[in-house]
């Protein structure tokens, strides 16, 4: 260490597995996720909260990791986008955005997926209004929305189809 | 003209070939990229537009811990830049802008570096600042750069013009506009204003540099143009090509906000004074506002003249950039946005002066259309505002003047039938919009009492790629064991869609499934092979061009192994499903597998060996610009398109809520009908930001103002179009790949334009700044009412108008 900072012993499940490690107070559930345990899925796109790009889920609820302290983590079951595909077979959510173009430079795409895929765990027939509000507090600058709308709208739907 | 029956991937919507490593988290972009031993570099910045650095102390930074290098801008004889090189990589002297770097710090973390940071100390003294590109022209401004004379830049392609402001002024002449002008039935004048705006990539500029011994280096970048790197790397410190070695791996967005060099240069110096340990240099979103360059702003002015029955005569155009402090790419987009600078009309007599000017504030670089976007703003409003004053529809207008076969350019290039075709694209976005007129005063008063106000509107657009004369293209199509094939390309793909495009192409040629066509994410300039730059469109265009040359080398490998084995000349040889046979025998096959490594007979004895395909293409018949005339081909391949929007305005609050959004592009050929609908649909969005979002606020000492997403919104999923549509026109060119031409920038020029005229049939109201945003369209309504009462003179509704002062002596008629 550099300086003589306290330490706090932290206890995360992320993605099914628990981590117990020492942190920083000022540490990032981000920078825990990105640093510590090189799940750089998450990505920082502003680190003030204005972008989306590292929104995970903790205790199952969206959120941008870059405001939650590693700290807070503590205790918290946490999902990252390293851990939706199982056994190599990708969710509806993930087939969908390859599918339908939702993906360009993909800077944006683990973010987005967890918001959807928030949204949907919680409400899983929701109409369009409710797709934009999910995904309005992430940004992408390549695709302008429309085709990652479709993908979820499509999984939505594909639910809805399958009772 | 090709069908989709000929081909089996050309044209199809095959979903792009990174899908599965995005969706997953395991792309790897810099921005997730660390070694072992990696430093961090961080930044110290100018507070002031304009300031001499009176010292700087270090001393203290030095001793902090975890510090494991320190710079400052009087260590380093290095200068850097494209076209022209004037940037030092870190201040010295004077500081040209705030957010320039001042000194650098690389330390074990980032908190270290940013602490060390904290305890620089410098002494300034704040110069007067060219904060205004107007009053930049003048004979008695400061002058951004006093050595202009002493710079080297690219000769018989710029003119800066030492002892002013001015990087580049571009002209075109095109007969005599100003007699034209003088005996024109009518004539309006009109002027227009973009403010600079920023691209606003997800991933942040970032790298690693790696100072090695033997004056060597590796860098891994999020940039668009492994070898321009390279290229200006080496030409900045003396270091030969082959030392130097760049990676670009996944890249999170460009927008030609990546096209050239950035960060490396200080990254690498870093790593060298910290004794060899790479360094990672990363800017903040902040940074990426007010220290990385943005598209530049635009003063530009219109005189037009035109017969009474509405054909256009003469077009006098004078384009002022707000270059910011360094020239970059900003005195190319001066000059790209010339030769496209009377839009897509034939203008039989014309006359551009655009002038780049160097300002005290965040340099200008390419950016998504390169200048398009900026002077087609004025041009779209422009044929609006003359339509009124002839007293025609501007749809019908626009009929009677957009270039057709036979029609020549402003700078000598005759359109042929396979150029493409911009009036179709004007009759159906117009159809789509179900266009009939600009609305009466009358219709408007009824509709007034609802609270909003609906308006129709379209807008034209062009574009050439702007890149030099010998731009050209590699591919290597190296066959594996198994008989499947890696494509190697250093054209980047950073959300495009180009690898896709060319993986179709590459199975196409080698008559072989797309799944066995793999692209490796990486391009390293040690191993793939040259490319000029990923930038204006030409990727697709040229790079299948080039793996189309390779497949052909390589199917010629395959069947010069194969008419050996099989006995056969090579011409009667046929290649399909990745088997080579005799054409009137299919029986007598060989797959490629068995020959792609060479073939072995019974006893032993072997032919052949390893095929790897080479192929090239390199831009056809380009000639540089006269550079008093600006006549000559500039143009690679010109792409023609059209928008046409419906709004609705609110009254009370001044907001824009797009109804529909059509947009028509003549691309020749589709390659990835999903992935160009991706690049539509995106660049129309990215458009939108720019029409109604978009803008950097300064402070009257030139302090970038709104340098987060805070305060600088871009589009997000609530600000879409209700309805969008994307319509192909497919005139085919000849000399592209399928008869396709580029087509990634063009959907966001002209957004604005389209917007304006919608607005102005909606209101009654010509805008003539950007952005539209509610507060602007709301002042406008306020005035308007005011006019309506007589409470103000109908002229302020005009910009402040672009005074030209003396030093600029803009010659009349043609060179």
């Amino acid at each position: 260490m550099l300086h003589e900072i306290p330490l706090y012993t932290i206890s995360v499940e992320v993605n099914e597995r628990t981590y117990t490690e020492k942190v920083p107070a000022q540490m990032t559930l981000l920078q825990f996720l990105r640093e510590r345990l090189c799940l750089t899925g998450a990505k920082e796109g502003c680190g003030v909260g204005e972008c989306g790009a590292c929104t995970v889920l903790l205790n199952g609820k969206a959120v941008d990791a870059c405001l939650v302290l590693a700290v807070e983590a503590d205790q918290a079951s946490v999902r990252t986008v390293e851990g939706e595909a199982r056994d190599g077979e990708l969710t509806l959510l993930q087939r969908a955005f390859i599918e339908h173009g939702a993906v360009q430079c993909g800077f944006c795409t683990s973010g987005m997926l967890l918001s959807a895929q928030s949204l949907l765990e919680k409400n899983p027939h929701p109409d369009q209004e409710e797709i934009v509000e999910a995904i309005s507090g992430n940004l992408c600058r390549c695709t302008g929305y429309v085709q990652i709308l479709e993908a979820i709208e499509a999984v939505a739907l594909g639910r809805e189809e399958g009772g | 003209m090709s069908t989709d029956q000929e081909y089996r991937y050309i044209g199809k919507g095959i979903s792009r070939l990174d899908g599965l490593e995005k969706v997953t988290g395991s792309a790897q972009f810099v921005h997730d990229m660390a070694f072992p031993g990696m430093l961090y570099g961080k930044t110290v910045k100018s507070p002031h537009a304009c300031a001499r650095i009176v010292s700087i102390d270090i001393s203290e930074a030095e001793k902090m811990p975890g510090v494991c290098a320190v710079l400052v801008g009087r260590e380093l004889p290095y200068k850097v830049g494209i076209y022209m090189i004037d940037k030092d990589i870190l201040a010295k002297g004077v500081a040209r802008y705030q957010g320039e770097p001042v000194v650098a710090v690389a330390a074990r973390s980032e908190l270290a570096a940013e602490e060390a940071c904290a305890k620089v100390k410098i002494v300034w003294e704040e110069l007067p600042a060219v904060l205004d590109p107007r009053e930049g022209l003048a004979l008695a401004a400061p002058l951004v750069h006093p050595e202009l004379a002493s710079y080297s830049y690219m000769k018989g392609v710029f003119q800066p013009q030492p002892g002013t402001n001015i990087s580049h002024h571009q002209k075109i002449r095109k007969g005599d506009a100003e007699k034209a002008i003088d005996q024109a039935e009518i004539v309006w004048k009109t002027q227009f204003y973009n403010p600079p705006v920023q691209h606003v990539a997800m991933e942040t500029h970032t790298c690693i540099a790696h100072a090695l011994p033997g004056s060597q280096a590796r860098i891994w970048t999020s940039a668009q143009s492994p070898f321009t790197v390279r290229n200006l790397f080496s030409a900045c410190f003396g270091i030969p090509h082959q030392n130097i070695r760049v990676h670009v791996p996944y890249v999170g967005g460009g927008f030609g906000g990546k096209a050239g060099i950035h960060l490396e240069p200080l990254a690498y110096l870093l790593s060298h004074k910290a004794g060899g340990r790479p360094v990672k240099l990363t800017m903040t979103r902040e940074e990426e506002f007010g220290t990385i360059p943005s598209r530049q702003g635009l003063y530009s002015q219109f005189t037009t003249g035109a017969t009474r029955d509405g054909k256009i005569v003469s077009l006098i155009a004078t384009y002022i950039w707000d270059a910011g402090a360094y020239a970059d790419y900003g005195v190319n987009v001066g000059r790209a946005a010339s030769y496209s600078g009377a839009g897509p009309y034939e203008v039989p007599n014309c006359r551009i002066d655009s002038l780049v000017v160097y300002t005290n504030k965040v340099f200008g670089t390419a950016y998504r259309g390169f200048g398009h976007l900026e002077v087609l703003w004025g041009i779209e409003r422009n044929m609006d505002i003359g339509a009124r004053q002839l007293g025609l529809d501007p749809v019908e207008f626009r009929r009677r003047n957009v270039l057709r076969p036979g029609a020549k350019t402003i700078t000598g290039e005759t359109i042929s039938e396979h150029t493409g075709r911009v009036d179709l694209c004007l009759e159906k976005v117009a159809e789509e919009i179900g266009w009939s007129g600009i609305q009466t005063e009358e219709e408007r008063a009824q509709a007034r009492d609802s609270g909003k106000l609906r308006g129709k509107g379209v807008a034209l657009l062009h574009k050439a790629p702007a890149m030099p004369v010998f731009t050209s293209s590699a591919a290597l199509l190296k066959f594996n064991e198994n008989g499947s094939v890696d494509l190697l390309t250093s054209i980047t793909d950073y959300g495009q869609g180009t690898y896709t495009a060319l993986a179709q192409c590459a199975a196409e040629e080698l008559k072989m499934p797309i799944e066995r066509i793999h692209v490796p994410w990486e391009s390293d300039t040690a191993l793939t092979p040259f490319d000029w730059q990923t930038v204006a469109s030409r990727g697709a265009f040229m790079g299948c061009k080039a793996v189309m040359a390779a497949a052909r080398d390589a199917l010629q490998q395959i069947k010069e192994t194969a008419a050996q084995i099989l006995r056969a000349p090579v011409g009667e040889l046929v290649c399909r499903d990745e088997a080579v046979f005799v054409a009137h025998r299919p029986e007598e096959r060989l797959s490629y597998r068995e020959v792609v490594m060479g073939y072995s007979y019974a006893n032993g004895n072997s032919i052949g060996g390893p095929v790897i395909g080479r192929g090239h293409y390199i831009a056809q018949g380009l000639t540089h610009l006269d550079l008093e005339t600006g006549q000559g081909l500039p143009a690679l391949d010109w792409t023609y398109g059209a928008h046409g929007v419906e709004i609705e305005v609110d009254l009370e609050t001044g907001e824009i809520t797009v109804l529909n959004l059509a947009t028509a592009l003549d691309v020749g050929q589709v390659l990835n009908a999903q992935s160009l609908r991706g690049q539509i649909i995106g660049g129309v969005v990215q458009g939108l930001g720019s029409a109604l979002l978009e803008e950097f606020r300064f402070s009257p000492q030139g302090r970038l103002l709104n340098a987060g997403f805070v305060d600088y919104k871009i589009p997000t999923s609530k600000d879409l179009p209700r309805k969008m549509s994307q319509h192909m026109i497919l005139t085919e060119q000849l000399d592209g790949p399928y008869g396709a031409r580029g087509a990634a920038e063009h959907p966001m020029i002209s957004i604005p334009g389209a917007i304006g005229n919608a607005l102005c049939d909606a209101l009654g109201i010509d805008f003539f700044e950007l952005p539209l945003n509610a507060e602007r369209v709301w002042l406008g309504i306020q005035r308007q009412r005011s006019v309506l009462q007589n409470t103000l003179p109908r002229a302020i509704m005009l910009p402040q108008a672009i005074k030209l002062p003396q030093t600029v002596h803009l010659d009349r008629g043609g060179g």
